[in-house]
């Protein structure tokens, strides 16, 4: 018989449903990387893709234990910043010429990770050069490139990635494609070369698109660190400053308008797609 | 018969009340607050005990203000025997 | 003594690139100094290891060479006026993040596309700071193959020294032309790096970063007073220069690079003539030798600057000569050589005939 009455019993549940039972370091189950992520507010509007691709990168670098091997290079965009929120040697690259600075990098210690983050304007416009090369050249480097199809840091000009139709500061009655072209698939482009390893495409606007994100990093890293080329993972993401509505609102267009133009999943992979 | 009871703390002062946790959750746990923290943003805040630790709502928060617990537990088996208290 | 050989001037330069244990150079072709990137191609691999990398552009160059200097590597790269055009930006990103590599601009005659010949119309460029914002290179300026060679090594302590670009700003003859050269013994390539590298960062130390965004005022202009302490102690530690026969001399010939070259002949033509003509070539362009043209000035009837341009180090000459005695410019442009002949004329012509 057990020593406990029912109503004993009952109430040591009731006790550790208590919140302040549950809220213990054993039931931890998910905090931020105290290592890599520096712990300081992000200057990113609310509901941002960037951050939350800050916050799982991150989380990649330190669950793979590689911060201390990993240089990275910040573009000039709205994460021209990234650096004061990665713990991680890095280094600020002119507008677009991150696959250079990374290149260079990856070049004189080939042993190290490299990545590089890049928006849309830095990768695609001023900087399709740089990436394009890089990609032909198969630089074993990882790029993060977050395409929201506008120019954020700057307020809201079109981007390479703008869709047809877009309203933005610099097409203020939609993107005409008869004037200011088509939208650039990059990510497609780059596939064809082979010296491309990687090229996924993936979101954070859902949980488990989330996830799908974290697990392509860190897919990406491990082919980097076999040397199977080079990698990209692009982030279709959101902007809800300069399309003036809030995160949710931005999230929805992402889901509704950004992804079947920009659709998700893996475009080449090493094993062969 | 197990139990899942999950709960989630939010860095109240770093939040930005974006509402994609709002969103994220199942279980309608999360709600945004009328105050406001020191930024100026009305943040998030948990209204329920329903939270099952399933982290949708830390994976799309893009300020990495929540942390989540979960506790597993094991409801005990009713007995013949059970002796009242007087 | 080191080892002699008869080389071409770009050549010497890679040369003395692979001895001075450069780790990397990353570059793109142009004329007229495409030997560069050809000859450590062909070289650099098999004797130091260092990495010889072919760009798609100079603007992608310049960004590697950043890249690479931020870890703390010793790096070059060479090109010419359109291509140095190119690279202005990146310039001014290696000066605003305190990084140390040397560049050399093998001129040829513009402006524009121009022309394939020699030219020094790019002094302004280099000296006044031709990227935006306030910096300067410092510029070295060689008039003689061995001078190309001496210079890299120069280059790379002084770059290294004030963790500044530096560069040798040389012209497409002295790139093309051959004389033989003593090279320097082999440097071993570097093993450890300066304490600021972005090489991974270190358990227990705050991890690096290399910048030149200082979004706040008061920060940036911190930061431009530390690079102007650094420049003001380069102009009273680092300057150079050559002056030849100035102690009797009634006029001074000047120029720099291949310019002084051929006044040293025109100067030659002068003393047989019964002129007692001296030279003052300045070695380092920035920081000029505004001292020694201020001394000789107010002991000489006139000073006669000769220059493969429109008139660019002419300036700064008679800024440091304040008035002090006539300064008188002769330059050809668009990559035509003067001869010592026609600045002997222009010499009698403007200071003896001219009364001047």
């Amino acid at each position: 018989m057990s020593d406990k009455t029912l109503i004993d019993m009952e109430a040591e549940i009731a006790e550790s449903q208590k919140r302040e039972n549950i809220c213990l370091e054993e039931n931890l189950i998910y905090r931020k990387p105290e290592d890599t992520l520096i712990d300081t507010p992000m200057h990113y509007c609310p509901g941002c893709g960037h951050s939350t691709a800050h916050k799982i990168f991150m989380e990649v670098i330190s669950e793979m234990g590689i911060q201390e091997e990993t240089i990275g290079v910040a573009p000039v965009g709205c994460s021209v910043f990234a650096y004061h929120y990665m713990n991680v040697d890095m280094q600020e690259a002119a507008h677009g010429r991150a696959c250079a600075v990374g290149t260079a990098i990856k070049r004189i210690m080939p042993e190290k990770y490299v990545f590089t983050y890049q928006g849309d304007g830095d990768l695609a416009a001023i900087g399709t050069a740089e990436t394009v090369h890089a990609a032909n050249r198969g630089e074993n480097i990882l790029v993060i490139f977050i395409n929201n199809g506008i120019y954020g840091m700057t307020s809201g000009q079109m981007a390479p990635t703008s869709l047809p139709g877009m309203v933005t500061t610099t097409t203020p009655f939609g993107r005409d494609v008869s004037i200011q072209g088509y939208p650039l698939r990059i990510s497609d482009m780059l596939a064809s070369l082979p010296g491309v390893a990687y090229i996924t495409r993936q979101s954070v606007h859902k949980p488990n698109n989330v996830k799908r994100t974290k697990k392509a990093m860190q897919k990406a890293l491990e082919y980097q660190k076999k040397g199977l080329g080079f990698c990209l993972v692009e982030i279709v993401s959101n902007c809800p400053s300069n399309l003036k509505v809030t995160p949710l609102q931005a999230n929805q267009f992402v889901e509704d308008k950004m992804i079947p133009f920009y659709p998700l999943g893996d475009i080449k992979t090493p094993e062969g797609k | 018969m197990a139990k899942v009871l999950g709960e989630i703390v939010i860095d109240i002062e770093r939040c930005k009340g974006c509402e994609l946790c709002v969103d994220a959750c199942p279980e309608e746990v999360i709600s945004i607050s009328d105050t406001i923290n020191s930024k100026g943003y009305q943040y998030a805040i948990t209204v329920n005990h329903d939270c099952t630790g399933c982290m949708n709502c830390a994976l799309v928060c893009p300020d990495a203000v929540i942390t989540v617990y979960r506790k597993v537990i094991r409801e005990p088996r009713k007995t013949a025997n059970v002796v009242e208290a007087n | 003594m080191g080892e002699l050989k008869l080389m071409k001037g770009n050549e010497a330069l890679a040369e003395a690139m692979i001895r001075a244990g450069c780790d990397a150079y990353f570059g793109y072709p142009i004329t007229p100094q495409s030997e560069v990137l050809e000859y450590l191609a062909r070289e650099a691999k098999a004797r130091t290891g260092m990495v010889v990398f072919q760009a798609e552009s100079e603007v992608a160059s310049i960004n590697m060479i950043y890249g690479a200097a931020g870890c703390g590597r010793r790096v070059m790269t060479s090109s010419s006026s359109p291509g140095m055009s190119l690279m202005q930006e990146g310039i001014s990103y290696i000066a605003g993040a305190e990084l140390p590599c040397l560049l050399a601009n093998v001129v040829r005659g513009g402006p524009g596309l121009g022309t394939i010949q020699p030219s020094q119309a790019d002094y302004f460029q280099a000296v006044k700071g031709g990227g935006h914002g306030d910096y300067k290179l410092i510029v070295l300026a060689p008039s003689t193959v061995q001078e190309m060679v001496d210079f890299v090594k120069l280059g790379f302590e002084l770059a290294e020294k004030y963790r500044n670009p530096a560069m040798i700003l040389t012209d497409g003859a002295v790139g093309q032309m051959m004389e033989p050269v003593e090279l320097f013994d082999q440097m071993p390539r570097k093993t450890e790096f300066p304490e600021w590298a972005t090489i991974g960062k270190k358990p227990g130390k705050d991890r690096n970063y290399i910048t030149s965004l200082h979004i706040q005022p008061e920060k940036m202009e911190e930061i431009n007073l530390r690079l102007q302490a650094k420049y003001k102690k380069m102009e009273e530690e680092e300057v150079r220069y050559v002056t030849m026969d100035t102690d009797d001399a009634d006029y001074i010939f000047t120029g720099f690079g291949l310019g002084a070259r051929i006044c040293m002949k025109a100067m030659q033509i002068a003393r047989e003539k019964g002129f007692k003509v001296g030279l003052i070539r300045p070695i380092t362009l920035y920081p000029f030798p505004t001292k020694i043209y201020h001394e000789i000035a107010p002991k000489v009837k006139g000073i006669l600057d000769v220059e493969m341009n429109a008139g660019q180090m002419v300036e700064d000459v008679r800024l440091s000569v304040n008035g002090k005695t006539p300064v008188e410019f002769y330059g050809r442009m668009g990559g035509v050589i003067p001869s010592p002949e026609e600045i002997f004329e222009h010499f009698i012509k403007t200071f003896i005939e001219g009364g001047k």
